[in-house]
Order: structure tokens, then sequence, then C-alpha cells
């Protein structure tokens, strides 16, 4: 297989994933998520996303790429003005969505970098900026969704994505409002709740995700996640050099909230529909009990105390 | 093509041409309703034994009727709300302690096991001692099927619900005193009622006093409950909460006005579970709650500890 790999997505992402030295499988241990078993020696290296939006153009092939190859019903919709985004949001039928932003700011011209290539003019006062960004889940390290749901529906595979099981999910709807990010939600008509598998299916058969692949100026990468953040820094650090000061990675931080895939961003995360301080809501579940436990005593106190002034 | 162009808004938060950064929960009818019916029945089943213990055997039944059919009504609300109602049982095929929800789902139906065991005994005269312990473990899970609801929308990422996590379990535990007291009230004729008029009244007072608190800490967050359907059911839970209480304290040894009392208050609890559901649904449907949380909460922080957006190597965000 792995010889063939090379042969099928040369270039990919995933010849760099499982060619270190040699190795098919890096040694580099992934970072296992709180709380969660490790796969003992089926554990594969966490794999994620690197969105650099600031290469991204727009042309949603990763939105198609998606829905091609995971069978995700149509939504051809309305048009909506908003920009070339008829796409609206991630959703049960929306597993990547291209946002199109569009601003009254000088935008620093790129060189093309070829010779006898005349460079547009630009970088006005009054410019114009088109951000454009593909979202999609986030496979967080410590995921809400995950934790909330009552049946065991989603869960961490082997890659230390999140997944959900459609033939486990009983779309109760938990995992909707305890997403930080609105990724998750149900189906009109089917009934359960269905967000991006990191293209599991493909991670097993060692294929990149289709968005992945699909993406012709690489904006979205696909790797081991480690390999990624490395990379995403190398790339602020080029970006910010070229006077793009504006440019911050979004969820490429462990500390912060841990984020399988990860954005270069331009602007405010709430800009692109993102949450500037997403939280894990679930870590404060412990305590949560706590406090029903307390006021479920304070009730049974004021049943006890409603008999104190007589029977009847 | 001219869009409107994201950017700051009157508010001053910035967003994604207003869209919500969450989604909102797809929860229907039947779970404000299941609230309030759980929550009732679970205040209904320590009632129920402390009346047999003080003696009183009419409110005992009363009240473990009111167990037993908030017990029987409340898994039909939980599985017609599912998107795959075929699939309930999934949820018992786990025990998952980091899922309120499934956490619930065995306290529901341990309460109900408890509860159906304790009427059938009572009832048929059969078995008196099993029954007994039946009603003791009824009593025992009442209370944390009243409030694990609270913690089930506070375990979200709704602000409005997560931000009142302290509130919630006290509130829900109150609302359902109120209302199980109230059903004891209604069912009895005054000379029987009086625990279940004091657990109406003081529970009552509770709720209004924690739900107070609870906004007044949540403070901008708060906003939904004034608006809106939330609004609406907020302001009809307080009136009918206040009213019933006071004519149940003042006039509750006339069976009329005690019946009257405990009506109001019966549907001031429910209308206190649409507010708190209906409140979720307009702080998840509005960006800027979520965003001005986040940025205010930002603000707060250490710059070494925000590091969710970064804009050097090593280095934090801004």
């Amino acid at each position: 297989m792995t010889e063939t790999r090379e042969n099928i997505i040369p270039g990919s992402g995933w010849s760099d994933a499982y060619n270190i030295e040699g190795v098919d499988r890096p040694e580099t241990r992934p970072v296992i998520p709180l709380g969660q078993k490790s796969y003992g020696s089926e554990e594969e290296p966490r794999m994620g996303f690197f969105t650099d939006t600031t290469v991204c153009i727009g042309c949603k092939a990763c939105e198609v790429a998606c829905k091609e190859w995971n069978g995700v019903p149509d939504t051809i919709g309305q048009l909506t003005g908003e920009s070339y985004d008829n796409t609206s949001a991630l959703g049960a039928n929306t597993w990547r969505h291209v946002a199109f932003i569009e601003q009254r700011k000088p935008v620093k011209v790129q060189e093309a970098g070829l010779e006898g290539l005349e460079e547009p003019s630009g970088g006005d006062e009054d410019g114009f900026r088109w951000l454009m960004s593909s979202d999609v889940c986030k496979h967080c390290t410590e995921a809400p969704c995950l934790d909330v749901c009552p049946t065991g529906a989603i869960f961490r595979t082997e890659f230390g994505t999140v997944v959900v099981q459609e033939d486990v999910c009983n779309g109760c709807g938990y995992c909707i409002p305890a997403c930080p990010f609105g990724v998750l939600d149900r189906r009109q008509g089917d009934g359960r709740v269905w967000k991006c598998t990191l293209c599991y299916d493909r991670l097993k058969g060692h294929m990149e995700p289709a968005c992945a692949q699909a993406c012709p100026t690489d904006s979205i990468q696909f790797g081991p996640l480690d390999e990624l953040r490395e990379k995403a820094n190398g790339r602020l650090e080029m970006v910010h050099e070229a006077g793009v000061t504006d440019a911050r990675l979004y969820g490429a931080d462990e500390g912060g909230y841990g984020m399988g895939a990860f954005f270069l961003l331009l602007d405010d995360p709430e800009v692109y529909g993102l949450p500037p301080d997403p939280e894990v809501v679930t870590r404060k579940t412990k305590s949560l009990w706590g406090a029903a436990a307390a006021a479920a005593g304070a009730l049974a106190l004021g049943v006890a105390a409603a008999f104190a002034g007589g029977a009847r | 093509m001219t869009a409107e162009r994201p950017g700051p808004r009157e508010d001053g938060h910035r967003s994604y041409y207003g869209r919500p950064i969450l989604k909102q929960p797809v929860w229907t009818w039947e779970i404000p309703w299941y609230f309030f019916v759980g929550g009732t029945a679970g205040a209904s089943a320590p009632l129920a034994l402390a009346a047999g213990l003080a003696g009183n055997r009419r409110l005992e039944r009363t009240a473990r009727l009111a167990a037993l059919a908030g017990a029987a009504a409340s898994p039909a609300l939980l599985i017609s709300d599912l998107g795959r109602p075929e699939r309930f049982y999934n949820m018992l095929r786990v025990f998952k302690p980091t899922s309120p929800m499934n956490l619930g789902t065995w306290i529901l139906s341990g309460f109900g096991a408890a509860t159906g065991a304790a009427a059938a005994s009572d009832l048929l005269g059969l078995f008196p001692r099993l029954g007994r312990a039946a009603g003791a473990a009824a009593a025992l899970l009442g209370p944390p099927l009243a409030t694990y609801t609270a913690v089930l929308i506070a375990d979200t990422s709704v602000p409005v619900w997560h931000e009142a996590r302290r509130e919630l379990p006290l509130l829900f535990a109150a609302s359902s005193a109120a209302s199980a007291g109230a059903l004891g009230t209604v069912l009895n004729p005054p000379e029987a009622a009086g625990p279940a008029r004091r657990l109406l009244v003081g529970g009552a007072a509770l709720e209004l006093a924690v739900s107070e608190a609870m906004k007044r800490r949540l403070g901008a967050l708060a906003e939904p409950y004034g608006r809106e359907e939330a609004g609406r059911y907020e302001r009809l839970a307080t009136g009918l909460t206040a009213a019933g209480a006071a004519l149940a304290a003042l006039a509750g040894r006339r069976r009329l006005a005690a019946a009257l009392g405990g009506a109001l208050v019966l549907g001031g609890a429910a209308a206190k579970r649409w507010a708190v559901f209906k409140a979720g649904l307009q702080s998840a449907r509005d960006p800027k709650y979520t965003v001005s949380h986040q940025r205010e909460r930002l603000e707060r922080r250490p710059p070494e500890e925000r590091r969710t957006e970064t804009f050097a190597r090593g280095g934090h965000g801004r």
C-alpha cells in the first residue's frame, strides 16, 4: 500500500503524513484527548485540517467534493445576497461551508512572481478585500458533543477525530446546542444528526479527505495535527513578514480550545461566524451535578419542612 | 451584488451577516412540558412518602398518583421528541455519566419503576412492605429527577442556560416543589392539604427569588427573558405564580380559593419552563449573545490564557 499511496495522491498532505523517514506510521504520539482511552496498538496519529484562508479562492470545490463523496443531500436553496455564499452555514447537509466576506479595506497586492506579468494596481485607501474561508467541524480535543451524547453514537476514532455513528444515533438532539461552533444539526426527514466525519472511511483506506484532495490551492491541508501546527506557524510568520499583520491562527494552540481542524484567519473569528472564545462547557459537568444534588437536597428538605406545621 | 457587509453592528459586535454562531436546539413542545411534568412528579414522590409517614393517607395517595401519572407521561413525551423514536432504547444500552441526558434517562427509568411498584402495591393492597420500599426509592429519585433537567440544559453552549448553571437547578427544584404542592392543593380538601399548601407557597416564593437572582447575575445575557416569546412566558409565569401563591396563602382554607390558587401556580410553573426553554432558543439564535459574552470573557482573561487566537509562534492572543 505504501508505494501506491504516493502514486494515488502525489504531493498530497497524506504522503507527507506517513512517509517520515520511511516510517509508515510516525512514532510521535498523538495528543490523547482528556478522559479518552487510547486505542493501544491500533492508535493512529491524530489527524486534522489546517485551513489557510489566505489562499482560499472561494471555488467551493471542497463543498462539492464533500457532498459527492459522503452522499450528503443537496441544499440548493435561494440566493442569499450575502456575497457569493448561498450555503450560509454548516449543518446536517453541509459539512464544508465557504464563507465570503466583502470588506472596504486596503489590501496588500500579492506578487505573482511571474516574469512579464503586469502586476495589478491596488492597495489604495478605498480598497476592497474579499475574505474567503472554508469552515468545517473542529474535531475538538474535548468535544462537548461527544461527552453529552446519551447513546454513545458520537465517538472518537483512532485518528483522534469525532464521528457520529448513523446506526446508533436516535436523534435526541443534545449535541446540537452543546457544540460551541454550531456544527451539528438534525437532518430534516431523517431525524438523525449528521456532520463531518473527516472522511473516516477514506482515512481507513489511507486516503486524504475529499475536501482536502479537491482543494486546488492547498487552502485545506490534511495531515498529522502536530505537523500541521508546525506548518501553520511557519505560514503565519511568512504572512506577517509580508505585512499582513492581522493574520492569526485560530485553534492551533492546544493550550487554548483544542481543535483538530484549525485556521489561519485575516480578521476576528466572529467575522467568519466563528466564536472568539469557545469554551469546553462540559468541563463543568461535575460542578453542575453538585449544584443539582444540592438543589435536590433542598427540595427534599422543603418537603419535610412542609410537614413541620402539621400533617394535615 | 450589494451584500450587506458584515462589520461593527449597532451593539458594537461583529458577526457573519448576523447569522447565529450556535445552532438552535431542535427540541419541540414535548421538552418544556416534560420539564414541568417530570419536575412535578419528581417533587410529588417525596411528598407522598412524607405524607404517608405523617399519617396523611389522602395526601399520600394523590401525591403518589401524581408521581405515577408524571412517570408515565414523561417517557412518552421524551420518546416523541426524538428524531428516531424507535431507537429510544439506545439511551439505555450505555451508562454514560458524562451525559446528563443519559444519567437522566436512568433516573427517570428508576423513578418510573419505583413509582409504579409503590402505586400498584398501594392500590392492590399487595406486598405492603415492598410497596413502602418502592415508595422510599421513588422519593429518593424524585428530587434528582426534578433537577437533572437543569443540568441537561446548562451543560450546553447556549449562553442564557450555561451561564445560569448555578441557579437553574434550584430554580427547577423550587418550581417543582411549587407545582407538586399545587397539585396536592387542588386534589385534596383544605383540611388534608396543609403540607401541600405550605409546599406550594414556599416553592413559589423561592422560585420567584431564584429567578430574580438568576437574571441579575446573567446581566445582559438575561435579555431573552424580557423579549419575544420567552418574555411573554416569563411575565405569565411570574404573574400566575405570584397570584396563585398569594391566593393559597391568604385563602387556602377555603376549597375554591385553594383550588384556584393551586391551578394558577401549576400554570405558572409550566409557563416558567416554557420561558426557560424559549429563552434558550432566543439566546442561541442571536450571535450577539455568543460574541459579546465571549469578548468580555477574553478581556478579563490574562494575556497568557488567550490562546484560541495566536499571532505568533508560542505567542499569545492580543
